[in-house]
């Protein structure tokens, strides 16, 4: 008998052990669901997967009755387009702030210590006041997740830049290399992958902060829709939502996972060996 | 192009003294080897050379100029490991040193002038026995072929000073006889002063010019860190018996 730590599973085997919980879970909430329906026909907190389906199609098919929009694309460009711009100024600083502070010591010096201070200030304690200074609208959401994921980042590359080798800035500076150059040719390539996994790891703060702010105020988006239809206890609408969401998260991640692998071989390879 | 005065240095780190009393002058187009045991300073005398660290005290010229305090292209480098850089292709890693001359902004060339810096750095790539590889990671190559990719990245700037700090110590035997025929020929060719420093004495005789051997000149158990490693042999191996140049040992040496 071999020892446990040496059985891996085959590719097919693999996909089943993945699908296992997954399935599991499913049928525990049809249980569920069946028996609570059967003990109180009015049950509103597992609704069955046809009462769910009847739901999405609301959603995700039928123009509003009220504004003649569908619901679940309305708030879902709604939510992306904050995401996507809270996300990618968040990305933006930490490349550039994170770069500064690797590769220069007197802007180190400077700033190292005020954004390991920022980095602990808990984002959700300041959105009164994002609230107040940038008012209800979209701004004030797009900068909760800014503060939210900006300072986790501009660290964790200003690390990610400090741990490259001396060897390598040395070794640049021999060929004739400016800051500049080392900068924008040594060290920001070196640190892209770790860019791309920290933002991987954002993923799951940046939702959060992007829902609670839709969920305090907002007219559309996909935190807003599940804390509104919360009132009628709705959860035919709410468990879809979520799992929408959860689908769209997962996605960025295998996507951003994915983009990584294309873009930077060299990362790869190494581990190969 | 490409002499060496070193007067009198000494480096310390806090109440550690590593180096003492180095006096060196070396003629422009030495291969001088340095030898000496593990922790003495090897290391340290590169990284003065390189001006990434200033001696604690005393005074080095190249070329009777007083040395830059930073790194500079007139003086190369090949470490043991983390030469080349892995984001970058062979032939990326030579060019590189090409765009950091010709594009201060971008980093990068274009059209015409990419492509005589391409040939340029084929060229070397060539010479280094890397033709067909020229499109590989540094991860994808052995050992060996990193080193002399290392080799051909540190030429491209023409350096009047080449420091090698155990260029060849992780490669095995019948390898690192191959590098010492790239590395001679590439010697004479660029007409540069080498610094190599190893472990390996029987390459240190067979490269030199010099050989120069850093010891520490007194074992004192109780201070061991209060005595710094000086030059305790200096051989001139172009002689046809390699006479020592001076013995720089001292008075207190227990003989
Ligand atoms: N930045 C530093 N701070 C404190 N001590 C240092 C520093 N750099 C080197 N040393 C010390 O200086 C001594 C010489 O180090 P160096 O790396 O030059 O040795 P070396 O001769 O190259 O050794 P090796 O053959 O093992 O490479 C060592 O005792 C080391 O601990
Ligand atoms: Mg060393």
């Amino acid at each position: 008998m071999r020892r446990a730590m040496n059985i891996a599973p085959e590719r097919t085997g693999r996909l089943a052990l993945a699908l296992l919980p997954f399935a599991l879970i499913a049928l525990v909430y049809v249980a569920g669901s069946a028996q609570r329906r059967a003990v109180n026909p009015n049950d509103k907190l597992l609704p069955p997967v046809s009462e769910m389906a009847d739901a999405v199609h609301r959603a995700a098919l039928e123009p509003d009755r009220r504004s003649g929009e569908i619901v679940l694309w309305t708030d879902t460009s709604a939510s992306l387009g904050r995401l996507g711009a809270g996300l990618g100024l968040a990305t933006l600083i930490g490349l550039t702030l994170g770069l500064a502070i690797g590769v220069l010591p007197l802007v180190a010096a400077a700033l190292a210590p005020l954004v390991a201070v920022i980095c602990m200030v808990p984002p959700m304690a300041i959105l009164p006041v994002l609230f107040i200074v940038f008012g209800l609208g979209e701004l004030s959401k797009v900068v909760l997740i800014v503060i939210g994921v900006a300072p986790f980042l501009v660290r964790d590359l200003a690390f990610a830049a400090a741990r490259l080798p001396t060897e390598h800035l040395v070794k640049a500076q021999t060929l004739g290399a400016s800051t500049w150059q080392v900068a924008t040719r040594v060290v920001a390539p070196q640190i892209m992958p770790r860019l791309i996994e920290a933002v991987r790891l954002s993923l799951g703060p940046a939702f959060l902060f992007l829902i609670s702010a839709e969920a305090i105020a907002a007219e559309s988006g996909l935190g807003y829709r599940i804390f509104l239809v919360r009132r009628y206890l709705a959860m035919d609408t709410i468990l879809p939502y979520v799992a929408w969401i959860t689908l769209i998260a997962y996605a960025m991640d295998l996507g951003l996972a994915r983009l990584s692998r294309a873009a930077f071989p060299w990362a790869q390879a190494d581990e190969g060996r | 192009m490409g002499a060496i005065s070193v007067r009198n240095v000494w480096v310390e780190y806090g109440d550690q003294i590593v180096l003492e009393r180095i006096n060196l002058e070396i003629a422009s187009g030495a291969f001088v080897s340095i030898v000496g045991p593990s922790g003495c300073g090897k290391s340290t005398l590169l990284r003065l050379l390189l001006g990434q660290e200033k001696p604690t005290r005393g005074t080095i010229l190249i070329d009777g100029r007083p040395l830059p305090d930073e790194p500079g292209p007139d003086r190369g480098i090949v470490y043991q490991r983390y030469s080349v850089f892995p984001h970058l292709t062979v032939l990326g890693n030579v060019l590189i040193a090409y765009e950091f001359a010709g594009s201060r902004l971008l980093g990068r060339l274009m059209g015409r002038a990419r492509r005589a810096a391409i040939d340029e750095a084929l060229a070397l790539i060539k010479a280094v026995g890397l033709a067909l590889h020229a499109k590989k990671y540094p991860s994808t190559l052995s050992g060996g072929m990193q080193q002399r990719l290392a080799i051909a990245q540190a030429l491209a700037r023409k350096p009047r000073v080449l420091l090698l700090d155990e260029p060849f110590g992780a490669l095995d035997p019948g390898i690192r006889a191959h590098m010492h025929e790239l590395i001679r020929p590439l010697w004479r060719e660029h007409g540069m002063t080498v610094l190599m420093v190893t472990h390996d004495i029987k390459e240190g005789f067979a490269l030199g010019t010099r050989l120069i051997v850093l010891d520490k000149w007194r074992d004192d158990p109780q201070a061991a860190e209060r005595f710094g490693a000086v030059i305790t042999y200096d051989l001139d191996l172009t002689r046809d018996n390699a006479g020592p140049v001076r013995f720089c040992n001292e008075p207190t040496v227990a003989s």
